[in-house]
Order: C-alpha cells, then structure tokens, then sequence
C-alpha cells in the first residue's frame, strides 16, 4: 500500500470574512457539495493572516493551506490584499526553502458570489494535496519536541 | 482556566440530518475548559437562547461557543443575548457547521467529523477569548450634502426640517442640476421647473442650510461622526456679499460662448448667472473667457455696477469645516455619445441633439422659447426620429446596464412633438420598452395613441443627404431592413456618473462598481449606505434612475443621517488594532500600510535602564481604525495585535485542527 | 524602404491600371516592393465560408513563406479583401495558440507572425512616405472633388485591423489632400458595397452601390477613389441601371495609386487608364487644366 493510498489531506483555509467567507456560505445557500477536508478560520480580512499562521500549521502537521481574500482591487478595507498578495509570493519561496513543497500553500481570490469557484477550489486544492501526500516534514521533530516538553513557537 | 460553554443547534433538520448531534455534543464535552455542553432544535429562537443563558448562570460558564449556521448569520443576535448575562458579549465564538458542513457535505460520518474540528477550533479560539468593551465617539451634528441637484436639495431640506445644520455644496455657479434643465416631468406633464424652483429658493432660505455653490471638495479626513472636509472656494470674482443680482453686468459683456446650461444651444457672456431662476441669483465671472482675466483689457462690467460688486483680484479660498455625516449627491452626466458613435455622425450634423438638447429646445425659458426648431436652420422639423438606448445596453461600444429613464422620457420628448407640431411624425427606434413605475405605462400607451411609431431595432447608420437626416436601421419584428428620412434626430443617451467621481469617492474611501457608480453598501438592505461609516448616497451617484427614485433616496439617506445626527455619541466596533507599547519599536510600519491612515506616531516618556527617554510608538485612532488587521501582519516586533482576532487565538485555532 | 508584397490575384487580372500604377509610384517613391515567391490566393471571399481551417491556413502560408525568405520585412498588400484575410491569419497566429498550431499543420511550415501586414494605405501614409510623395508630385490634380472610400475591410473588424476610426477615418483623404484634390466629407467611407452578392443576390446589392455612388455626388464629389482593386470593380462595373435609377451621371473610379501616379506625370497610356469602364481621363484632364498646367495625360 502506498503512503498516499486513501489519504485524506487536512487543510486550513483562512478566509477573509467579506468576500470569500461569504462565498464559502453562499456555497452552503446553494447546497453545492465538496470536500470535507477544508476547516474555514475567519479573518477580518487577507491582509491580517501573519505568514507564522501559516508556518504554524506546516509545523503541526497540517497538509495545506489555503489564504483567501476579496479579488485584488475589491478589497473591503480597499488595500489589505495588496499586500496579502505581494506577502504570499515571498512566501511561496520561503516554503520552499524549508523544505515544504510550496504545493501545499495556495493564495486564491473569490469573491462573496463566487461560490462554485470557492467550490471548486476546494475541490482542487484537495485533489492536489491527496496526490502530494501528507506533510511529515515536521512530524518527527514535532514528536521528539512533545518528548523534550512542549514545543512550539509563540508570536 | 476558562469555564467553557458548548450549545449545538439542529436548525431543525438543517444541520441535524447531517452532522449527528449524539456524537458532537458528547465530543464538545470533552474538549479542554468545556464545562457544559448541550444542543436543541432552534438555538436562535427565544427558548434556545433562554436555555443558553439559564446554563451560564448555572454553571458558572465564563465563554460559549455556540455550533450554528454562521456568524454572519447569527453573530449578532448572540452578542445581544450575552448582553443580559454576566459575561461579555465578545467572549462568543461561533463554529459554522451549517454553511460550511452540513449544507455542503453528504457524507454524515465525515461530516460529524469536520463539524467536531470546527467546534474544537472553535473552543480552542474562545479558550483565548478577553472581554472587548465598545468605545464611543462623539458626534459632529452637522452634515454635508455634496451636489446640488434635486437629491442634494431634498436630502438637504429633509436634514435641516430636522433641525440639524446643512452645508449644501455645489460646484456650478448655482444650484438645480439636471433637473433644472427639463422641460416637463413623466408622465404628469408637470413642469420640471415649476416643482423644482420653489424647492430651490427653500433652500437658500432656510435657516439650517448654507449654500456653497461655486465649491468644489479639496480633501477629507476624519471618520463617521467628525468627518473634516477643506472646501475649496472658487473666484467669482464677484461679491455676493453685496450684489443684489440685478442683472445689469451681463447686458453688456461683450464676450460670448456656449451656455453650458442650454448645452450649446445658445450664448452667454462670461459674466453669467446659469439660469434666470439661478440660486443664489448672483452671477460669477469665468476666468477662461472673461477679457479683463485674461488680457487685462475690458472691465466693462465693472464699470456698469452700480454697487462696485466687480472684484478681478478675487482668489480662490479654502476653508476646512467639520461634519458628522456625508450625503453624496453628485448625480450623473451623459455620455459623450459622438465619441462613441461614427455611425451617426460622430456630432458632425446639427440636426442630431441629445435628449437633454431637446429638453432645452421644448422648454419655454430655452433658446428657442419653446419652439421646436432643429439647430441647422430654425426650421420645424416635419419628422423627427428617436433613438434609444444610445450608448445604453451596448456593451461594445457603450455601457452595458439600461439607464432607466430614457424610454419614459423618449416617449414624452414623442408626446411633445406630437402636441406642438401637428401633422408631424415620430418613430422611435427601441431594444425594449420599459416602463416600470406608476401611471408610466399608460403614458407610453397614450403616446402611441397620439401617433408615434415605435420601431423594434437599432439605428445603425445616420448621415446627412440632400438637407434631411437619414436614418438606417433594422426592424426586427419585420425582420427588415428600414430607412426613415428625419428633419432632426434625437439620442436617449446613457448616464454615467458625473465627472471627478474618481476622485472624490477616492477622497472619502468609498467604493465604486464596474461601471464607476458608487457602491452602495448592499445592493438590497443598505441600499442609501457606502462602505464608509457615515457617508451616504443619494440619487443617480448610485446608478441610473428618475426624479421619483432619486427623491425617494434622497429622503431616505437624509433619515439616515437625521438618525446619526440625533445622537450626541456612537458607539465603535471594539474589535480594532491595540498596541503594546513596550513592545513596539516605533519603526512605523504600520503607519503606511493603514488604509485609513488610522495609526500615528506618538511620543511617549520612557525609561532606558535608569534614564528617562522620550521614544515614538505607534498609536490607533480608534474612530478610524476598521478592524482589518493588516497592521498587526506588517509589525515586526509584535506589538499591534486585532482585538478578537488575536495572534494568540488563531494559532489556538491552527493548533486545534492539527492536533 | 522594402516590404514583402502580396499583390492578390486581381492584380494580375481586373485591375491593370491599379498594378501599373502601384508600380509607377512605388517605383517614384522609392519603396521597393518584394514579391512573394510562389504567393496563392488568400481565400477571398469563399474559403473561409466553406472551411474555417482553409480560411485561416490559405493567407497564412504566403505570410509563412515571406517570413521565411525575407525576415525582416513587413508584408504589403493593395487589396482590402486580402488584406483582411492576411491580417486575420496574423492576428489568430498571435493572440490564439489552438489557431496557429491548425494554421501550422495545414501548411507545413512554421509561421511565427512576426511581420506587420499593411495596407498601401498604412505604407503611404506614414510621414516617410508622405514626404516621398510630397517630392514626387509634379502636376497637381487641383479641384478635383473626390469621395475617399475606404471599404469595410479596410477597417474592420477592428480587433483585427487596429483601425483608430471604424466611421470616418482619414489615412486616404490626406493621400489624396498630397495631390492638390479635394477629399470630400461624406458619409460612406466604411459602408459595406455589397460585392459578395453581386452576382447571387444582385436585387440586394445594386442599390448598396448605387446608395454609395449617391451619396458621394451628394457631397460634391465628382469621383471616387479606391484603395482595393475589389472595390474599384465593384463600384464602377455595378453603375449600369445607376443613371436610369437615381437620374444621376455616372461616376469614375480611381485607385488611391492612379491619381497618384497622374500627379507623378504619369501618362494614361503608362497606367492604362483607358482600361476603366466608366470614362476616367476627362475629370482627370479637367483637374489637371485647373492647376493651369495644361498637360494632356
């Protein structure tokens, strides 16, 4: 059996409370059906996820995440995915260089009417994360920290 | 250790026939700091929340999380519940296992699996929960009113009826706007003037208003309740201190260009009133085609006023007034339809005016005195061609939304025609005929009861050929093809927003649409709001619509207003950015990513070991601060955290999924 | 000045004067005109009716073959119709990656749409050119009132062509302006003649013709001038029943090129122009009496 064989990926996905929230709910509305592998933690917006969320839940063991906002220009506070945006990319390459496939993280715009698009992004990201398997880059450090007392970096 | 609450709901079967409640209740029970947990069919209904805070009492719950529909639903409803009990209404958290579990999952084993994840995530934020305390702020009662048009003046009397004090700001010479220009209003054929200018001169009488026309807003700043806006004055460069109106500088003023009130359909002098009904009824002098301004050679009406009012050194000035709340009222303009169209001539034949052109030739105080004369030759044009929708649902060359009140006008321009010139012949050239407002239908079935001809289909080429106006197009309930020789053509053409929109909505922070009109703040429910606290809509600022309509609104945004007003203080959302000031470093960060230039430097007194030191640190307006956090990302040290969204909880949240 | 020059299979047939003439002024101007070896026709107007693939891939292969021989040349055409298929295969080469794949494999080559395809009126009115002109002409065509139509090929559709003004525009009028005659305003430069139906549907298209020709006079013009072979055959040969309908006399029809030829010095006999249908030497004659230069051409 392979590593990856009836995996199911854990993801979090932090959404902006204005746009993608509110597709997310207008997904449920309109009873549209996708996976269940995605756990929504609201934000007031994009711009307020501290890239040492995300660090966080690489850390813990978590399989992806997701950061989504209003489309650039759309913002509710006019500007705060701007800098999501431009705070994403280097992101990307910081995952990188830690050794976690930047595969894992995906920064998406979908606004409060665009259900079947926060539905179909869930889809995919899942289906994605299904095929990269799951995140152990941190799993035995973790575990031998838990040994040594409890880990974990603070803010 | 916090003393946990957790309360499922069924929302009847909604949730329940999903997630299975047996097996969520009992897991919330065992989550750490949950002392209680419960569910029931209705959280939301008057038992449900009774029954919430019947278990706080009784078991000393010190924060609860309620597994429901979500909070954008329910969020409120429960913080206003909490206010009766012992705890603070922020240390609620909710756990969305309707939108985003049972509605979009079918599987009931997982789904009561990922409904237990929310929930712990849930638990596991509120654990983190503190008690947030709402700030007021106090209230400027005084409103501004930013365009003089029909919405502005009606918001404007509406506001000072109230009691409250009004600064009605205009940027023409006077008040009035598009309205002043018709001729008669649909479909009650009441003259457009005789219904607005009474309205006009209240509004130069009444006690709580002040006119600023000629005004144009430099910047704001400020936030709902104390909103400062500098108000830049233009020259007039004549004293409306002492002028009495009188009329005698514009008799001889020897320069002559197109009146921008009758749309170049006439000549005025530089030294002009808009309109004989102007108010103020006080002439201003353009600097742009004044004699004296520009060469310094004339001052001729200086030389004719009687009370010396003439003053060409006159500046512009600008004042800074404060406001408790903003009505935008900046209504619309038409297109420029001869960019937009080749096809009919790109404005080369005369004969082709706009429908506000027209308004100006039928009405009795226009260049023509009422007469309906085409501009080429004063001639009484025998047919005359409408076109509708010109640059109205045309996505191609065009805009795509309907501008709502052209097909009522199109058939009251028809109307007209048809009662001033007997024996005359209309056809007007239609996409659809919408005529949604009481007695409009049955306007538009008189006026083909008077004769006009409506043909279904687009104009698609006019030109000039042997002294008329051909006009080619289609019939598309004949399915062919038509040519009609005109004597003068009139376009319907779109609204879009008034020039300077851009900037002004950029100035206050408000949001526009595709199409550049301002957003309101829901299409539905807050139809006269923006984004931004405290500044409203009124009228065609908003998107197309007719005087009815725009009255409406206008009357609408003023109760809004009259409501901020009457109170001396408002609350705040507590939810917004603190800092700690020991650990901020005063890098200023923050300062730049604020979108609404909420925090500020602060020098504060310190110590450095046994030294006192004075050190800058960062500082939240919290009148101005909205919440968004993008401060609390950009700081380095750590030191600006979101109340209610804290660092802390979140990553209480992000430990709680990844367990 | 070089181009890759796709002449067009009326050049070789109908529109004799037009070809003498380009050759004439090109010759004068200096702008050297590289035929395309071994060209085929663009496909105009049926191909791409019949088949979307052959409308595509026949104007691009003769594009394909000049970027291949002469890279570093734009690609000139005098015809609106080839214009107009040649500038569609560029622009589908460019903007659309399933199109230029079809295009590829059909003709077997690569073709990369590097090169511009112009117009003679995009060549002639550019400032060198211009210039050129200005240098060259040699008898002014003085009060000569001509009605500049530019086809709808020309122009549109304008995701296609990049044209500035799909209605009025004015390349040709400032053409025609270098050679002392009177570009007229009138309304229709860009309207459709109908040619593609003359045959099938003529009850149809005559009038089309007849109502360009009208208004034209309409405006004072006493001929028209054409920068498309397919035009000038369409609006001179289709006059027959113009008299008897309209009571109007019938108009000639000049290429953009001949007049400037004429105002180059050419003779009738070096352009033949006494290949037009409708007489086409008087008005010139008349013109050139005007600028009271009294040349016979």
């Amino acid at each position: 059996m392979s590593l990856t064989e009836g995996f199911e990926p854990k993801i979090i996905a932090f959404c902006c409370n204005w746009c993608t929230y509110t597709g997310a709910d207008l997904a449920g509305l309109n009873r549209m059906k996708y996976p269940e592998n995605v756990h929504v933690a609201r934000v007031p917006c994009s711009g307020r996820v501290n890239p040492q969320f995300i660090l966080r839940a690489f850390q813990k063991g978590c399989d992806g995440v997701m950061v989504c906002g209003c489309h650039p220009g759309d913002c509710h506070y006019s500007t705060g995915n701007y800098f999501t945006r431009r705070r994403f990319m280097l992101m990307k390459r910081m995952l990188e260089y830690n050794g976690i496939d930047p595969g894992r993280f995906h920064a998406r715009w979908i606004s409060g009417s665009e259900a079947a698009k926060f539905r179909d992004t869930v889809a995919e990201v899942s289906e994605r994360l299904r095929k990269l398997g799951p995140n152990t880059k941190y799993r035995e450090a973790l575990r031998e920290g838990a040994d040594a007392g409890k880990g974990g970096a603070g803010i | 250790m916090s003393r946990i609450g957790v309360f499922v709901c069924h929302c009847g079967t909604n949730i329940a026939s999903v997630v299975d409640p047996d097996r969520l209740t009992p897991a919330a029970r065992e989550m750490p700091g949950v002392v209680y947990a419960a569910d029931y069919r209705y959280m939301c209904s008057e038992p449900g929340q009774q029954m919430i805070k019947d278990s706080i009492s009784e078991h000393g719950i010190d924060r609860i999380v309620i597994a429901s529909c979500s909070p954008r639903m329910h969020e409120t409803t429960f913080r206003k519940m909490l206010k009766g009990t012992s705890i603070n209404p922020y240390m609620l958290e909710i756990a969305n296992i309707r939108e985003q579990c049972s509605w979009v999952h079918a599987d009931k084993g997982r789904a009561t699996e990922k409904a237990i994840g929310l929930v712990r995530m849930a638990v596991s934020k509120v654990s983190k929960n503190e008690p947030l305390y709402a700030q007021s702020i106090p209230i400027t009662k005084r409103a501004l009113v930013i365009g003089g048009g029909i919405a502005g003046i009606q918001a404007a009397l509406d506001i000072a009826d109230a009691g409250h004090e009004v600064v009605l700001l205009e940027r023409e010479p006077s008040i009035g706007g598009k309205m002043a220009m018709l001729d008669k209003t649909f479909p009650t054929l009441d003259c457009s003037a005789c219904i607005s200018t009474p309205k006009m001169v209240d509004v130069g009488a009444h006690p709580n208003i002040r006119l600023m026309t000629y005004c144009e807003v430099e910047s704001v700043s400020g936030y709902i309740g104390s909103f400062e806006v500098a108000i830049r004055q233009k020259a007039r460069y004549v004293n409306h201190d002492i002028c009495t109106g009188c009329g005698l500088c514009e008799t001889k003023c020897p320069v002559k260009v197109d009146s921008e009130f009758n749309l170049g359909l006439s000549k005025r002098p530089a030294i002009y009133k808009l309109f004989p009904q102007a108010v103020p009824s006080k002439p201003v002098i353009d600097s742009e085609s004044c004699r004296m301004l520009k060469d310094g050679k004339c001052g001729i009406c200086a030389k004719l006023c009687p009370l010396g009012c003439i003053d060409y050194k006159d500046e512009a000035r600008t004042v800074t007034e404060s406001f408790g709340a903003i009505i935008m009222a900046t209504g619309y303009q038409l297109v420029d339809w001869a960019a937009m169209y080749g096809e009919y001539g790109g404005g080369r034949y005369r004969d082709i005016i706009s429908g506000l052109q027209f308004e100006r030739t039928v009405n009795a105080a226009g260049p023509t005195e009422g007469h309906i004369l085409r501009p080429s030759d004063g001639r009484e044009p025998e047919t005359v061609v409408i076109v509708k929708c010109v640059g109205s649902r045309d996505p191609k060359k065009g805009k795509s939304y309907c501008s709502r009140a052209c097909c009522m006008y199109a058939a009251k321009h028809a109307h007209q025609i048809l009662e001033k010139l007997p024996g005359s012949r209309v056809f007007i050239f239609y996409i659809d005929v919408r005529t949604p407002g009481k007695g409009y239908e049955e306007f538009y079935d008189q006026t083909r009861m008077d004769g006009a001809v409506y043909v279904r289909g687009r104009i698609s080429k006019i030109y000039e050929e042997d002294g008329g106006l051909v006009c080619q197009g289609e019939d598309s309930l004949l399915g062919s093809q038509v040519r009609v020789r005109a004597d003068m053509v009139i376009l319907e053409t779109a609204m879009e927003p008034s020039q300077g929109i851009e900037g002004l909505t950029s100035m206050l922070g408000a949001a526009r649409d595709a199409n550049n009109w301002i957003q309101e703040a829901h299409p539905k429910l807050r139809p006269v709001e923006t984004q931004v606290g405290g500044v409203f809509l009124a009228g065609t600022c908003q998107g197309p619509k007719d005087i009815p309509d725009t009255v409406s609104q206008a009357s609408a945004a003023a109760a809004k207003v009259i409501g901020l007003l009457n109170k001396s203080e408002m609350e705040t959302s507590p939810m917004i950015s603190a800092v700690e000031r020991d650990k901020c470093s005063g890098c200023g960060a923050c300062v730049g990513i604020c979108p609404y230039k909420a925090i500020t430097l602060q020098e504060i007194d310190d110590r450095l070991g046994a030294k006192r030191i004075k050190r800058e640190v960062a500082s939240v307006n919290s009148g101005l601060c909205q919440g968004c956090g993008a401060c609390t990302a950009a700081c380095r040290t750590g030191a600006l955290d979101l109340l209610g969204f804290r660092n802390g909880q979140i990553l209480e949240e992000v430990d709680a999924l990844c367990l | 000045m070089r181009y890759s020059y796709f002449p067009g299979c009326s050049m070789e047939s109908t529109a004799k004067s037009y070809r003498l003439a380009t050759e004439y002024v090109m010759g004068r101007i200096g702008v050297e005109l590289v035929e395309i070896e071994d060209w085929n026709c663009c496909g105009a107007t049926s191909a791409h009716t019949l088949s979307a693939a052959m409308g595509l891939a026949l104007p691009a292969r003769p594009l394909a073959m000049a970027e291949l021989r002469e890279p570093g040349l734009d690609i000139v055409t005098g015809c609106a119709s080839c214009y107009a298929r040649l500038r569609l295969s560029m622009h589908k080469a460019r903007s659309d990656k399933a199109a230029k794949y079809l295009i590829e494999n059909v003709i077997a080559m690569p073709y990369e749409a590097k090169r511009e395809v112009y117009s003679f009126l995009d060549v002639l009115s550019g400032e060198e050119a211009a210039a050129a002109i200005k240098a060259k002409v040699t008898r002014r065509l003085t009060g000569l009132k001509a009605a500049c139509y530019y086809g709808c090929l020309n122009v549109r559709p304008a995701e296609v062509t990049g044209a500035p003004d799909r209605e009025n525009p004015m390349a040709m009028d400032r053409i025609v302006g270098l050679t002392g005659a009177e570009a007229v305003d009138w309304a229709f430069k860009t309207e459709c003649c109908g040619a593609a139906h003359q045959n099938d549907a003529a009850s149809v298209s005559r009038p089309l013709v007849w109502r360009i020709l009208k208004n034209a006079q309409a405006n004072g013009a006493e001929a028209v001038v054409t920068a498309c072979p397919m035009c000038s055959l369409n609006l001179e040969m289709r006059q027959g029943g113009y008299r008897k309908h309209t009571g109007l006399p019938s108009m000639p029809v000049f290429s953009v090129l001949e007049l400037l030829a004429v105002a180059m010095g050419a003779s009738a006999r070096q352009i033949a122009l006494e290949a037009h249908h409708v007489p086409a030497a008087k008005a010139l004659a008349a013109a050139l009496r005007r600028s009271g230069g009294g040349v016979a051409i």
